[in-house]
């Protein structure tokens, strides 16, 4: 059986990908995949943990489906303001969308 | 029903039907004056009744007088008591209270107009002006505030049988209070003249002063003797008692100051001189008022209560002096005075202030019952004069209505003149009040109670013999001056031609009470008299002789028996009456004008300018006090002053702490700091505000980082990674 370690530096992996993609991107919606790639990578995390510990207890994989599901609302959000920032001001960078500053 | 609660019930109906009028029948005429009468009404037949059969048939009143008393107000462990009294005294006083009052009562339905319409322009607190009929007839108009008026006269009506009928000081002086409380309400009642409310006020203030001793003498009395009822204290003992204490004033004994300290309520009271200022001015109230208080119920309290408290104060021997001093004094001064005015009211006002002092004067000379018999007889033939002038002025008011010239002075005498065949029934009638006021001799009531004084005082008091002589002369002389000047000769004035005589509510009083003017004098014949002596039983002596027969012989020496007959008194009662009548006729058979009248002495026109002498000495004096002194040094000097400077402190101390306290620490340092500070720190903080979202996250994440470096590797202190 594969130890839990490589699932666990798999997620790692994926959650430092997609930080750094939230981290450096400059499209809005390249920032929305980081951030989908993070959750993912907890994901995994939860449903390793869940299989290699007490397979009765069911709350990683409960955890790991609430998660699904806020992700999908999140996304449906996310792309929603995208849309609406885009169409008032014709960019989806996220360096220029400022108008919070002081 | 018991005699005792007979006599309770009679001063209640007045006092009920004030309360009536007031609260209910106030906005109905009719219903106002048949509370207000039948109520008068009530009281007199419950006195009647008590006078006629129980009184006069009762075999030693004075010894066994009817009498009953309730605790009233606890004083420790004694009570002050509430009570009726019915001896002879009080029983023919409730006799002619009764007769009078209802007389006025009646006569006030007429006086005030009452089945007129209202009138044009008329306005509570004015008399009415007159109104015009549907034929264009100017008529006299009904008095606007009618039942105001029952209402009061109830309420005096209630205030004078309480003093009558009570067996003590201290509900006597309730009695004395309530009247003079109508009295104010009653002389003001047309308070919208200005004239009206400086007389109601006038009488307040100086009846007041009177009063204010007499309650100082009822105190003493109580403290001296520790009860109030007259029957506790005119007994042997007590009297005795009072006699032989030293008051400390003056060396009078408790007894001489005591009655001297009430005699001066009676002097306020009776309006005897000095105080006599204010009978004059109350004859701005309307007539029935002046006859009610100055014939039936307030002027003759005062002379009841001395004759009340007769034995106590017959013990000082100086007292009576100063009464009999003070009395014949105001006598004649009043008389003289009476001789030269001209308002027909102010003349019978100063003959009542005259009457009275000849009343004082009897009772100072120690004729008991000659001072009651003339304040009985007095009172019929005064209430008539008073009615029967107020029917004169509203038969002139009539004749002013009629041609409209309103500068006639309707009370005026010389407006009038020839009014005999005009209005003869107040002719007749005025005529014998007039001549029983005069001493008419045999005649009328007048001659009777008039001689008895004369008589008595002869023996032994020439002084007041002679000064009451001469004020008999000036009382028949002035009564002839205003018959002359007010029925005979011909009318001065187109008025005068129009006079009409009154309603017969009006002319009805006037008739019973010249029946008592003239038949009054005849219980009191003395036995001793020339030819008529001893026909009929003296028996207004024997009977109020024989109030003072109970309680002790002592009390005897000081009361006189029915004073010796002496032809001299006699000679001189018939002389100055009817030579005082015949001078008055001659002197002013012929009169026309003002200026043909001799006696208008500028001394005796202004009263001897006593309002003047107390304007000066009183008045002035107190505005100035209370203006000056109180007002302006006292009040706004002293006392504002000392108010303004804490006022000033207080200022000082409050800008202090404003100013170090309030704006430096608490706004400049602690308020504006605060917010300084937070202003500077914000300024500070600005820059990490870039809006770039990643730059935010890249910062949490760093922050992240660092905390949960140090959670982990500070707060749980684990080197390294636990997995298992």
């Amino acid at each position: 059986m594969i130890p839990l370690s490589w699932y666990l530096i798999l997620s790692a992996a994926l959650f430092s990908i997609g930080l750094f993609g939230v981290l450096s991107r400059k499209n809005a919606v390249a920032i929305l995949l980081g951030v989908e790639l993070m959750l993912n990578a907890v994901n995994i995390n939860l449903v390793s943990f869940w299989r290699y510990g007490d397979v009765s207890m069911m709350a990683g994989q409960v955890f790991a489906i609430i998660v699904f599901a806020v992700a999908a609302a999140e996304v449906a959000v996310g792309l929603a303001l995208v849309i609406s920032v885009y169409r008032r001001l014709d960019t989806v960078i996220a360096d220029e969308i400022d108008m919070m500053k002081w | 029903m018991t005699t005792e609660t007979l006599i309770w019930l009679i001063p209640l109906p007045p006092i009920l039907a004030f309360f009536l009028i007031v609260l209910f029948t106030n906005r109905n005429k009719a219903l106002s004056h048949s509370v207000a009468i039948g109520a008068a009404l009530l009281s007199f037949l419950g006195a009647m009744y008590v006078f006629f059969f129980r009184a006069l048939t009762a075999p030693e009143l004075g010894k066994e007088p009817f009498t009953s008393a309730i605790n009233w107000i606890p004083t420790g462990d004694t009570w002050l008591k509430i009570g009726v009294l019915v001896d002879p005294l009080s029983a023919v006083t409730l006799f002619f209270v009764a007769w009078t009052v209802l007389m006025i009562f009646l006569y006030s339905v007429g006086y005030h107009n009452f089945g007129q319409p209202a009138g044009d322009h008329d306005h509570p607190g004015l008399p009415p002006h007159g109104a015009t009929d549907e034929h264009g007839h100017h008529v006299p108009s009904v008095e606007p505030m009618y039942s105001r008026f029952f209402a009061f006269i109830s309420l005096f009506a209630f205030g004078m049988l309480v003093l009558v009928l009570s067996d003590n000081l201290l509900t006597l002086f309730v009695g004395w209070e309530i009247m003079g409380l109508c009295s104010y309400l009653l002389i003001g009642f047309w308070y919208a003249k200005p004239s009206a409310r400086a007389a109601a006020v006038k009488a307040f203030m100086t009846t007041r002063i009177g009063d204010v001793f007499m309650l100082l003498g009822i105190a003493f009395l109580y403290s001296a003797t520790g009860t109030l009822s007259f029957r506790e204290i005119f007994t042997e003992n007590v009297l005795r008692t009072l006699a032989i204490i030293p008051s400390g004033v003056f060396g009078l004994s408790a007894a001489g100051l005591i009655g001297l300290l009430l005699f001066i309520g009676t002097i306020g009271k009776s309006a005897q001189f000095p105080l006599h200022v204010w009978l004059p001015d109350a004859m701005e109230g309307p007539t029935p008022v002046s006859a009610m208080i100055h014939a039936a119920t307030m002027v003759s309290a005062g002379v009841y209560m001395v004759i009340r408290v007769f034995p106590l104060l017959s013990l000082d021997p100086r007292t009576m002096t100063f009464v009999a001093f003070i009395g014949a004094f105001t006598a004649l001064f009043a008389a003289t005075i009476a001789v030269a005015q001209n308002d027909i009211k102010r003349v019978l006002a100063y003959s009542t202030i005259s009457q009275l002092g000849y009343m004082i004067a009897a009772l100072g000379s120690g004729a008991y019952v000659a001072a009651a018999f003339h304040l009985v007889t007095h009172a019929f033939f005064k209430a008539l004069l008073f009615l029967g002038s107020g029917s004169v002025i509203h038969g002139m008011e009539h004749g002013v209505l009629h041609t409209g010239n309103h500068d006639v002075d309707p009370q005026n005498m010389f407006s009038m003149g020839g009014l005999r065949s005009k209005m003869p029934i107040t002719f007749w009638t005025f005529l014998i009040g007039g001549l029983a006021l005069s001493g008419f001799p045999v005649l009328t009531a007048g001659f009777w109670s008039k001689d008895e004084i004369l008589a008595s005082t002869f023996n032994g008091h020439m002084g007041v013999f002679i000064t009451l002589a001469i004020a008999a002369f000036l009382t028949a002389f002035y009564t002839m001056r205003q018959i002359t000047l007010t029925f005979l000769g011909e009318p001065r004035t187109k008025e005068a031609r129009h006079a009409q005589e009154t309603p017969w509510t009006m002319t009805a009083p006037l008739v019973v009470l010249s029946f008592f003017a003239v038949t009054f004098g005849w219980v009191g014949i003395p036995e001793h008299f020339p030819v008529l002596g001893g026909l009929v039983p003296n028996w207004f002596h024997e009977f109020v002789g024989g109030t003072l027969a109970d309680p002790s012989t002592a009390l005897r020496a000081g009361l006189p028996e029915a004073a010796p007959f002496n032809v001299i008194p006699l000679l001189t009662s018939l002389a100055v009456a009817l030579g005082g009548l015949f001078f008055g006729w001659l002197a002013y058979r012929n009169v026309g004008s003002v200026a043909q009248d001799r006696l208008q002495i500028p001394l005796l026109k202004n009263k001897y300018y006593f309002d003047e002498i107390y304007d000066f000495l009183f008045i002035k004096p107190a505005i100035w006090f209370s203006e000056t002194f109180v007002y302006q040094w006292m009040d706004k000097g002293l006392i504002d002053g000392i108010l303004h400077s804490f006022g000033k402190a207080t200022q000082a101390v409050g800008a202090t702490v404003r100013k170090y306290i309030d704006l430096w620490f608490i706004n400049q340092t602690v308020g504006d700091g605060t917010a300084h500070v937070t202003q500077w720190a914000g300024r500070r903080l600005r820059p990490i505000q870039s809006g770039r979202i990643q730059q935010y996250m890249l910062v949490s994440l760093f922050v992240l980082l660092v905390a949960a470096s140090l959670i982990y590797f500070v707060a749980l202190g684990q080197p390294a990674l636990a997995l298992k």
